[in-house]
């Protein structure tokens, strides 16, 4: 019997604002988090994501009311990441509300950390983001600070590692797809996923729901997660707060246009799709309320 | 000390092991007061006790004794208050584990804790942990007596909760068995129902609207000043 396959939103939040980016550059704003992160949760997300994504840029920690405004309504499981350097700061996330962090940074810089929080919160607790860009001798190198920073790290070299050093999952980020729209990176994600024996989260270039089953079946990835896809929905099926005094470029999102690469899906479009390709997944809300359950 | 509304104190126990907070939240979702405490006086002066917990078995069992808190929870059950155990917090109920060499559990239930194979039947490779969500079901689908009496009344056979674990428990009194999962395979117990102890595999507190239901039903139970087994 094949596992369950695991749909993850992931929110990439700047301050107060859940944004978008193409390569992980040029951020968008697209609204509350906590609104998206609710509407996830309520449509069947089997889990969330959060991303501070210039923490580690400019060394700080913003994200601590977000997750406990979040943890409070929301009961599946949270990993939050961006700029989490120390025991202290992980053990002050998970305080707040989180049920797993996510590391990239800290991990490249001192790998011992992934040693030494498995063992402090459980290795199911670690998961460790790494971001590949493929080199043009077909390498894949890992990078941080959202792809900014080159590392020099083998990206398969590094999962085999991590692994080892008690990493509980892999949350595998293209940079070179992310935000492109033109599906996940294949041959990457099954390198990685063939290689260790912890579940791979695919990240970066879902644009349709197809290429959530091809990542499945060809890159052999344990879990997606996706970002635009669902939140491009979200906009355009609901009122979106838009928070003008808040930092961050809302023009895109005042003019409604979606990037036109990405057609937009809902975890309901997305589960259905998956349970009549023959993959296995936590049913959406709706299918549960359609009579499956014997009242 | 802040006394509680209802009158009624639930303790989790905190013996150091992973996080607490999402259990906490749960609890007072579904109206029940929680404190936090590693003082066994504390603990068994309440009216029910949670133990959680996310780790290794090993560093889990010299917490407990470090913190001498071995005895208190074997002296809690006893009363036969209500107890529940999740995830590692079910395996160190048991006799003893395989992980990392043999450690000694609480011996609260006869049994052991073992690893998911390495490989499923037809040879490939199984991803442990066992990371999202599966489906819990009655062992057997004749007598649902057993199934309507716990905290899983009302939830469906074949709901979907949410795991994150590499070892399980195998109790040897299968009437201990209140659920079975099946993982690449591998059918096992994921989750124990005997006399006043709750036991899971799964964390109910990060499944959704059902597993919320499971906090619900055993607050009720505490509530209506039975309990479970009285």
């Amino acid at each position: 019997m094949p596992k369950n396959i695991r749909i993850i939103p992931r929110l990439d939040i700047k301050g107060p604002n859940l944004v978008k980016g193409i390569g992980l550059e040029g951020l968008r704003v697209l609204g509350r988090p906590e609104q998206f992160a609710r509407y996830y949760y309520e449509t069947g997300a089997d889990e969330l994501v959060y991303m501070d994504v210039v923490a580690s840029l400019y060394n700080r920690n913003s994200l601590h009311d977000i997750i406990e405004r979040t943890a409070r309504e929301i009961f599946i499981p949270l990993t939050v990441g961006g700029g989490l350097r120390t025991i202290e700061d992980i053990r002050n996330v998970l305080r707040a509300g989180a049920d797993k962090v996510s590391l990239n940074t800290a991990a490249i810089k001192n790998p011992q950390i992934i040693a030494e929080a498995s063992r402090k919160f459980g290795s199911s607790t670690i998961l460790i983001s790494i971001e590949a860009i493929r080199q043009t001798d077909g390498r894949y190198l890992a990078y941080t600070d959202n792809g900014r920073e080159h590392t020099g790290v083998e990206v398969l070299e590094w999962a085999k590692r991590v692994e080892t050093l008690g990493a509980g999952e892999i949350m595998l980020t293209s940079v070179d797809k992310e935000g492109t729209g033109s599906g996940y990176d294949i041959k990457l994600t099954r390198m990685v996923a063939d290689a260790v024996s912890i579940p791979v989260i695919a990240c970066g270039g879902a644009g349709s729901i197809e290429h959530i089953g091809q990542v499945i079946a060809e890159g052999k990835a344990d879990a997606v997660a996706l970002a635009s896809v669902l939140h491009y929905d979200f906009i355009e099926n609901n009122r979106v707060e838009i928070n003008r005094e808040n930092e961050g470029n809302v023009e895109f999102l005042a003019s409604r246009k979606t990037f036109s690469k990405i057609k937009p899906a809902n975890l309901h479009d997305i589960k259905d799709y998956l349970h009549k390709n023959g993959f296995q997944c936590r049913g959406s809300i709706n299918q549960e309320m359609a009579g499956e359950h014997t009242a | 000390m802040n006394i509680p509304h209802n009158g009624l104190q639930i303790a989790i126990i905190d013996y150091e092991m992973g996080n607490l907070f999402s259990v906490k939240r749960a609890c007072e979702q579904a109206g029940l007061d929680v404190l936090i405490t590693a003082d066994a006086s504390v603990i068994m002066s309440s009216d029910a006790a949670i133990l959680p917990g996310v780790g290794a078995f090993g560093d889990a069992m010299d917490n407990l004794r470090r913190l001498d808190l071995v005895v208190p929870i074997k002296e809690f059950v006893k009363t036969g208050k209500p107890f529940m155990g999740i995830c590692l917090g079910m395996q160190l109920l048991m006799s003893d584990s395989e992980e990392f060499g043999y450690h000694k559990g609480l011996n609260i239930i006869e049994g052991s804790v073992v690893r998911f194979p390495a490989e499923n039947r037809e040879g490939g490779k199984i991803k442990v942990p066992h990371v999202g969500w599966n489906k819990i079901f009655q062992p057997s689908s004749e007598d649902l007596t057993y199934w309507n009496e716990s905290p899983l009344k009302n939830i469906m056979s074949g709901e979907f909760m949410y795991f994150v674990h590499s070892y399980y428990a195998v109790p040897s009194d299968k009437r201990a068995v209140l659920s079975t999962t099946t993982y690449e395979g591998t059918q096992f117990c994921s989750g124990i129902f005997l006399r006043n102890v709750f036991a899971c595999q799964y964390h109910p507190e990060k499944s959704a609207a059902e597993g919320i239901k499971i906090y619900k039903n055993w607050a009720s139970a505490i509530k209506s000043k039975q309990g479970y087994g009285a």
